[in-house]
């Protein structure tokens, strides 16, 4: 029984942190655009120096 | 430091990776431009800058590099952008909600005792009671609008589940009772949350897709201003008497009268008629016609409200109203549904108590009939079976934009076409057959470099036969009437007809010798097929246009189809409401402004990716590209997809017919309805995913 004070927490902790995580990540518009984030790999960086 | 902006732009051209490194690269490096951002999704371009550069330099800037830019105007789609978030937060919520009450519910079910299950109940209660108020608000709040007008929808059984579920649930929690259903209730919002957020992404996606091609229209112009220089005003900002200078290829963004210049100008937006009108001073001009030729000044006479445009969209105003008259089929399956779940639970209820149960074991037994004829895959027949639809006609050029609109195409008995535009190309394209094959890399050589829309037909002739341009020297353009240049130490001209002032027809010079290249409007290259595919289909097609009835008619033997020429935008609308009357649902097919009022008022419309942003908006789907298989396809994978939707109901409907007897007799625990309820949804989904395989 004392396993599930900590372990419930942990749990429910643990969902909290992969929403706020969804949502921060929503917010920063980190889904706008899926097709272009898997064209971009394909782009060569030009050396600047 | 100087003041930067942020200005978007569409490109409907970036179509690679090669695109976006091109633009963030090059932009760049060009003076004032701080930073080049795309969004290849949306097919967009955001630019940072400094506020010495206005929207024209950009979309220069970008036509040098190679894009055909738009400004992007305010932007009306981003409501449904922040419907789409709203729903996904909520699906996000309910989805940590289900996780962590599926564990505590799966040690009550492995038999969890006393003060544990206790516990347990008391966590979910926590969890389960921000989740619902959360999650369930677009449920509940779409319930109570219905409610509000006394209509009932999908939503009202869902409410009345949900909300029964939780009281009851907590209440038992309270009571220190067995059962406890805050998993059910938040399992049932999830799935129905992920329904509704397949069916928002497929509209946004869509609607993104449109965006991309719209703005075409005469929405700015360049202004005369009083001290003689030029300056771009939107056309909400246009008054009567200005100047406005018209370039070739702009579409007028107000009624006026020509001060000088000469041009030919195409009126195919406005009436349907395919041959440019030539004008000269003091002749009237309309908003929407594109300017063909030359250069011209015109003074405005009328704008905004009181243009012949504005007479068309009070039309399409009017004639708008009948489509939202129409009930979706998850709508109409809930009319039906509804009362008989609501009667049955009720029904057991009072037979419980009959039988001598306690009020609180037959209010339990109650529910559980509720929550478990109240199925999740029966929000997910609907939008599962539309969203794979309408991604596979995605990929074969047709853009649906929402659900109803695959509903209201599989109904369609009978196809009007408009001619110019939706059956035709809809732009000029030059016939170069009589010309040498040296004359043909000259003529490109010069078509190449102008955009003048004459120019351009010739350019993408020509490139479509792997032509290679002639080196030419001293390319000079001078507007209005053609461009010169030296070739081998000949002059070069390529220019307007002297001897036809209005047609089509352009002249190729080369020293001494010369040939004229005549333009014509050919059909669709599949339209005679998408026609017969039709046909088959058992769908007669008809040619309603705005274009003359010779015109017409020819068009209408070549195609083995039925015209009729000459029609105004209120004659469309009347041959529509004929239709309607003898109990046909009539499709309607157009691109031009005049077609607009008839695409609203039909049952089902779709238009080509080349119409007017009018029309665009006004239709249920968008074609791109040359090709008109598209509508046929689209009308058969829409048949498709509602029995594919008929078949999704009649799998919920035959597990309700096995889970109903269980849950009136109380034998329903919620392991089994938590069981029960996600087969069901699985074999929805896939059944949905079979479509994907019809519209190859």
């Amino acid at each position: 029984m004392t396993g599930l004070t900590f372990l419930i927490p942990i749990a429910l902790g643990m969902g909290l942190l992969g929403l706020a995580a969804f949502f921060w990540s929503m917010k920063h518009g980190q889904f706008d655009d899926l097709d272009g984030a898997a064209n971009r790999i394909l782009i060569d960086e030009e050396d600047e120096g | 430091m100087r003041d930067v902006i942020d200005t978007r732009l569409t490109a409907p051209g970036i179509r690679c990776a090669g695109c976006i490194g091109k633009i963030e690269r090059e932009l760049p490096k060009l003076d004032g431009i701080e930073s080049a951002r795309v969004n290849f999704s949306a097919k967009r371009v955001a630019i940072r800058h400094s506020t010495a550069l206005d929207e024209s330099d950009l979309v220069d800037a970008l036509a040098r590099i190679g894009f055909e830019a738009q400004p992007v105007a305010a932007n009306p789609l981003a409501q449904d952008d922040r419907e789409t978030k709203a729903l996904l937060r909520a699906l996000a919520v309910a989805g940590f909600g289900m996780m962590n009450i599926m564990l505590l519910s799966v040690s009550v079910w492995a038999g969890a005792q006393g003060s544990t299950r206790e516990l347990f109940h008391w966590l979910s209660a926590i969890i389960a009671l921000p989740v619902i108020a959360y999650a369930g608000r677009p449920f509940f709040s779409s319930a109570w609008m219905a409610m509000k007008y006394r209509r009932t929808n999908m939503d009202v059984p869902i409410s009345i589940g949900i909300a029964l579920a939780t009281g009851l649930s907590l209440y038992e929690t309270l009571d220190g009772g067995q059962h406890a259903y805050f998993d059910g209730a938040v399992m049932l919002l999830f799935f129905l949350l992920a329904g509704r957020v397949l069916d928002a992404t497929m509209r946004s996606r869509t609607r993104a897709g449109i965006g991309a091609l719209l703005s075409k229209m005469g929405r700015s112009t360049a202004v005369i201003q009083p001290d003689g220089t030029t300056k771009r005003l939107n056309a909400e900002q246009l008054a009567p008497d200005m100047l406005m200078l018209v370039a070739a290829g702009e579409a007028l963004a107000a009624d006026g009268e020509i001060v000088s210049g000469t041009s030919a100008i195409d009126n195919s937006m406005l009436t349907g008629e395919s041959t440019p009108v030539g004008v000269g001073a003091h002749d009237k001009v309309l908003a929407g016609a594109v300017n063909q030729m030359g250069s011209l000044t015109v003074r405005i006479t009328a704008v905004a409200k009181d243009t012949a445009l504005a007479e068309i969209a009070r039309l399409m105003d009017e004639a708008g109203q009948s489509r939202s008259r129409y009930v979706k089929i998850a709508d109409r399956a809930a009319r039906l549904y509804a009362p008989l779940v609501h009667s049955l639970a009720l029904a057991a209820f009072i037979g419980w108590i009959l039988a001598g149960a306690g009020w609180h074991q037959a209010l339990v037994i109650a529910i559980s009939v509720l929550i478990i004829t109240c199925p999740c895959a029966m929000g997910l027949a609907v939008p599962a079976a539309q969203v794979v639809a309408a991604g596979a006609l995605g990929k074969r050029g047709l853009l649906v934009k929402d659900g109803t609109a695959l509903e209201r195409l599989a109904d369609i008995d009978i196809a009007l076409f408009d001619k110019t535009g939706t059956l035709t190309m809809g732009e000029p394209q030059a016939e170069l057959d009589d010309l040498p094959p040296d004359a043909k890399a000259v003529a490109l050589g010069l078509a190449q470099a102008s955009r003048h829309p004459l120019s351009r037909a010739i350019t993408k002739a020509l490139l479509a036969d792997h032509f290679v341009p002639a080196k030419l020297d001293e390319i000079k353009e001078h507007p209005g009437q053609g461009i010169a240049a030296k070739y081998l130490g000949r002059s070069v001209f390529l220019r307007r007809d002297p001897d036809a002032p209005a047609g089509l027809t352009s002249r190729l010079t080369i020293g001494e010798k010369s040939w004229g290249i005549r333009y014509a409007d050919h059909l669709r290259p599949d339209a005679a097929a998408a026609l017969r595919m039709l046909g088959a289909m058992g769908i007669e097609s008809r040619i309603l246009s705005g274009d003359r009835e010779q015109m017409v008619a020819a068009v209408a033997d070549e195609l083995d189809s039925t015209g009729e020429g000459g029609a105004t935008p209120a004659r469309k609308l009347a041959v529509l409401e004929a239709l309607r009357k003898e109990g046909h649902y009539p499709l309607m097919v157009g691109d031009g402004l005049n077609d607009g009022p008839a695409l609203a008022a039909a049952h089902a419309s779709i238009a080509p990716g080349s119409a007017s942003d009018i029309s665009q908006q006004a239709a249920d789907a968008v074609f791109v590209g040359d090709r008109l298989m598209p509508v046929a396809l689209g009308i058969k994978v829409a048949r498709r997809t509602m029995s594919v939707v008929r078949q999704n109901f009649a799998l919920a409907v035959l597990y309700n017919i096995c889970a109903v007897p269980l849950a009136l007799g109380g034998l329903v625990t919620p392991l089994i309805a938590a069981v029960a309820m996600s087969l069901s949804s699985l074999m929805v989904v896939g059944n949905s995913l079979r479509l994907v395989r019809v519209a190859r």
